[in-house]
């Protein structure tokens, strides 16, 4: 029988101490007899060193293939509660802004169905919704899309996109991250929500190249938001920064990757063809400095994590590009690689490696992009050249 | 009446739920400053000033602690708050005088501003036990220990720059850790060991076999069971035999432990964006507090702390002095594991005769 006082000394540890306690988080809901189960498999799990989950089972809502997934107890006669413990993602909004009303719907939502325990947020961006009975899940999707809510990605599908906080409050946003990451969410919500992908593909949008959601080593397509023109200075804020102890000389001059940067003591002067745009001067004198005016992005290609073949950051595909809705350059060279990537990649092959795996030269030629100086590091050191016959080559220019 | 069932909806627009104050200076951001450690003030070029007061969570979070947040949202910032990609909670002010106040409703309910500048945010991570079936260690409680420790870097800003620290308990890596400062991984070292009694009961033997991206699985009879081995030196415990077959069992009390990495970073300031090396390839599991764990990466963030220059990350300050000095300083062993054997390992050797001597 489930039991909701039952003794939990070694979890009991983690209330202690001065940082906000995920035991006290599970604790506040343990009159719920799932709770009170899954504080007992927690510190049984605790006691033995080991986990005691299983994977497994089709599960979902109707129509959908991914945004559930199945978790179980592998001790369901002790924990009868949580022998089914489903994990519903839910699609965020842009940003993770919320208002009150919104949390208090969710809240809501799963007081009624589910554990009452979130996560805020799921590692890809989703809202968590932590432990469901398979016979909750379709009341639960039903009242989540009557308050205007979706589920999120899984499996072998597009992930639920994510974004930085962009032009909601940065000043940095070369783009606008908030709109484009809705935009592509609801571009793309069979992708989303259907899987027939080799394997995962995300996306994630970064308005500028501080790039706070890692979108270079955690997605696939990762937008990083650049510019061409030339920084821009307020000579009087610089010197307000030299007179509150900032050494210019020292802290960005000698910091600068490329060296473009000079101080005299009164002026800075940043040779801007050889800026790298590596944002270390802005983000030191932000009163100062400001990315410049002509606004875009790069776009890189293949991030991922290590399973299976190693971990990738994403590699550059466009230096830069404008990045304005409806975003149709964008949307065109996803469907491309989608559609060749959905052809010819293996089962749980990412594109990263799958770009490795075909060669980065043919890859192009099929998502139609030219070669550039800018997508190597440098150009090859082996002399194994495979030539191509140039009338095999398309010559549809 | 059944009513229509909605479905491919996707998420609610994020306008409605920005802050006046965002919607009017959308984009039209002038500059912001930290006034104190957990206080933004993002000025707009209408000068308007936004005041954003990021406290830490546990990332697992109840219902009654958000509809706290919610409320202390209505009594102060007109409803509107925002999470951070780091699971910190950001609520968001048109009224600086309001600050003071909410900062210590929340720290009197145990959640401690803090996080922003040359600081230690919060600890990214993922489920662990609580609920993913893979986990080489429990997550919350390894990041509870760590930021227990660590949290007089949350709440002031004494470091060289800032430190990103982040936690995945297998190597699938959801949150994809692998470009932090410090990364805690927990591992799995040998491959599963197979009940093979139970394996013919409960799993299809060929869809099995082709779980294993590595093809480290074969069919085989074992005692009259129709079952399957696993060749060692070809798993890298990955647990995905697991996931569709519960008699493949990956997790092991003996051996599942936690291993360290250190110096990756994803921003392009400075340095280019670069992954984390491997600092420990294996500590205990030693719940509930984990203090192996705590004491080695205390251990780097306090000898990174007295050493580096300002502004440089635990990564720029390992690239200034050398991995030799960087074992030396920390007293870290350097063992076989931290040489790789993957492919493309010979790029990761030395070879060149430029060495401290
Ligand atoms: S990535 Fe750049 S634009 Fe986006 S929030 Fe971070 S600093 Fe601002
Ligand atoms: S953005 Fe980076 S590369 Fe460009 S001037 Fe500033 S420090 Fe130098
Ligand atoms: S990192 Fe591994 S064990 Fe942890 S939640 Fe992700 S898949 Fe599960
Ligand atoms: S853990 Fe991964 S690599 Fe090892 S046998 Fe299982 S599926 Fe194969």
């Amino acid at each position: 029988m489930s039991d909701t006082t039952r003794e939990t000394p070694l979890l009991d540890e983690l209330e202690k101490g001065p940082w906000p306690s995920f035991i006290k988080e599970i604790k506040k809901e343990r009159e719920r007899p799932m709770v009170g189960d899954l504080l007992g498999l927690l510190e049984r799990s605790y006691g033995e060193r080991v986990g005691h989950w299983k994977h497994g089972g089709l599960v979902g809502v109707m129509g959908y293939g991914g945004g559930v997934i199945g978790r179980y107890s592998d001790l369901p006669e002790e924990f009868p509660s949580v022998a089914e413990f489903h994990t519903i993602r839910v699609n965020q909004p842009s940003g993770l802004f919320y208002s009150s009303d919104a949390l208090r719907t969710l809240c809501n939502i799963w007081d009624k169905h589910g554990s009452g325990l979130t996560n805020m947020h799921g590692s890809t961006g989703d809202i968590v919704f932590l432990g469901c009975r398979t016979e909750a899940l379709e009341e639960v999707f039903s009242e989540l899309t009557e308050a205007g809510f979706d589920l999120g990605g899984s499996g072998s599908d597009l992930r639920t996109p994510s974004c930085c906080v962009g032009p909601g409050r940065c000043e940095w946003a070369c783009y606008d991250t908030l709109d484009i990451c809705n935009d592509i969410t609801q571009s793309f919500q069979d992708e989303l929500h259907r899987p027939m992908f080799p394997y995962k593909y995300k996306f994630k949008f970064a308005g500028c190249p501080n790039d706070c959601v890692a979108s270079v080593a955690r997605s696939d397509c990762s937008i990083i938001g650049t510019w061409k023109d030339d920084i821009q200075i307020k000579a009087d804020e610089v010197l307000a920064y030299a007179n509150n102890g900032v050494d210019i000389e020292k802290e960005i001059c000698q910091l600068c990757p490329t060296g473009c940067i000079s101080w005299d003591g009164k002026a800075l002067d940043i040779d801007n063809g050889e800026c790298v745009k590596c944002m270390h001067c802005i983000n030191v004198m932000p009163k100062a400095l400001a990315p410049g005016k002509e606004r875009g992005a790069t776009i890189l290609i293949g991030g991922k994590a290590p399973i299976i073949g190693g971990a990738l950051l994403a590699a550059v595909m466009v230096p830069f590009i404008e990045m304005e809705a409806p975003y149709e350059d964008l949307k065109e060279l996803t469907e491309a690689i989608w559609d060749f990537w959905g052809e010819h990649g293996k089962n749980r092959e990412r594109v990263g490696e799958f770009i490795q795996r075909v060669g980065l030269s043919n890859f192009l030629d099929e998502i139609g992009l030219e070669p550039v100086p800018e997508m190597v590091v440098h150009p090859r050191t082996n002399p194994y050249i495979f030539f191509v016959d140039e009338d095999e080559e398309d010559d549809d220019e | 009446m059944n009513k229509q069932r909605k479905t491919d909806i996707g998420p609610p627009h994020y306008e409605k739920f920005l802050p006046p104050i965002i919607k009017k200076n959308y984009g039209k951001w002038a500059y912001h400053e930290v006034p104190e450690q957990g206080v933004l003030v993002h000025t707009a070029e209408s000068g308007d000033k936004l005041y954003s007061l990021r406290v830490a969570s546990s990332r697992l979070l109840s219902i009654a602690t958000i509809r706290l947040f919610a409320d202390l949202a209505d009594k102060y910032c007109d409803g509107y708050l925002r999470f951070t990609t780091r699971n910190n909670v950001e609520f968001l002010l048109s009224d600086g005088a309001k600050v003071a106040p909410l900062r210590a409703e929340l720290e009197a309910e145990g959640y401690p501003a803090g996080g922003i500048g040359n600081a230690i945010s919060n600890i990214v991570h993922t489920q662990g036990w609580v609920h993913c079936h893979s986990a080489a260690t429990d997550a919350s409680g390894v990041v509870k220990s760590l930021m227990d420790e660590l949290m007089p870097h949350f709440t002031n800003m004494d470091l060289p720059a800032k430190m990103r620290v982040a936690f995945a308990c297998c190597l699938n890596m959801c949150g994809a850790v692998h470009c932090s400062d410090i990364a805690v991984l927990g591992v799995h070292t040998r491959a599963p060991r197979i009940d093979h009694n139970e394996l013919p009961k409960v799993c299809e033997v060929p869809s099995l076999v082709a779980s294993c991206p590595t093809g480290a699985i074969r069919p085989a009879t074992v005692d009259g069971n129709q079952s399957v081995t696993i060749e060692e030196g070809q798993c890298m415990y990955c647990g995905n035999c697991y996931t569709v077959c519960p008699s493949v069992k990956i997790n092991n009390p003996e051996s599942d432990g936690i291993s360290i990495w250190v110096g990756g970073k994803v921003s392009n300031a400075r340095r280019e964006p670069t992954f984390s090396k491997l600092a420990i390839p294996f500590l205990p599991n030693n719940p509930p507090r984990w203090p192996e764990v705590v004491e080695a990466v205390t251990g780097i963030v306090n000898i990174w702390k007295d050493n580096a220059n300002k502004h440089e990350r635990l990564g720029e300050w390992i690239d200034r002095i050398g991995w030799s000095r960087f074992f030396e300083m920390t007293g870290i062993p350097f063992t076989r594991y931290h040489i790789d054997d993957f492919t493309h390992a010979g790029e990761t050797y030395k070879r060149s005769a430029q060495i401290r001597q």
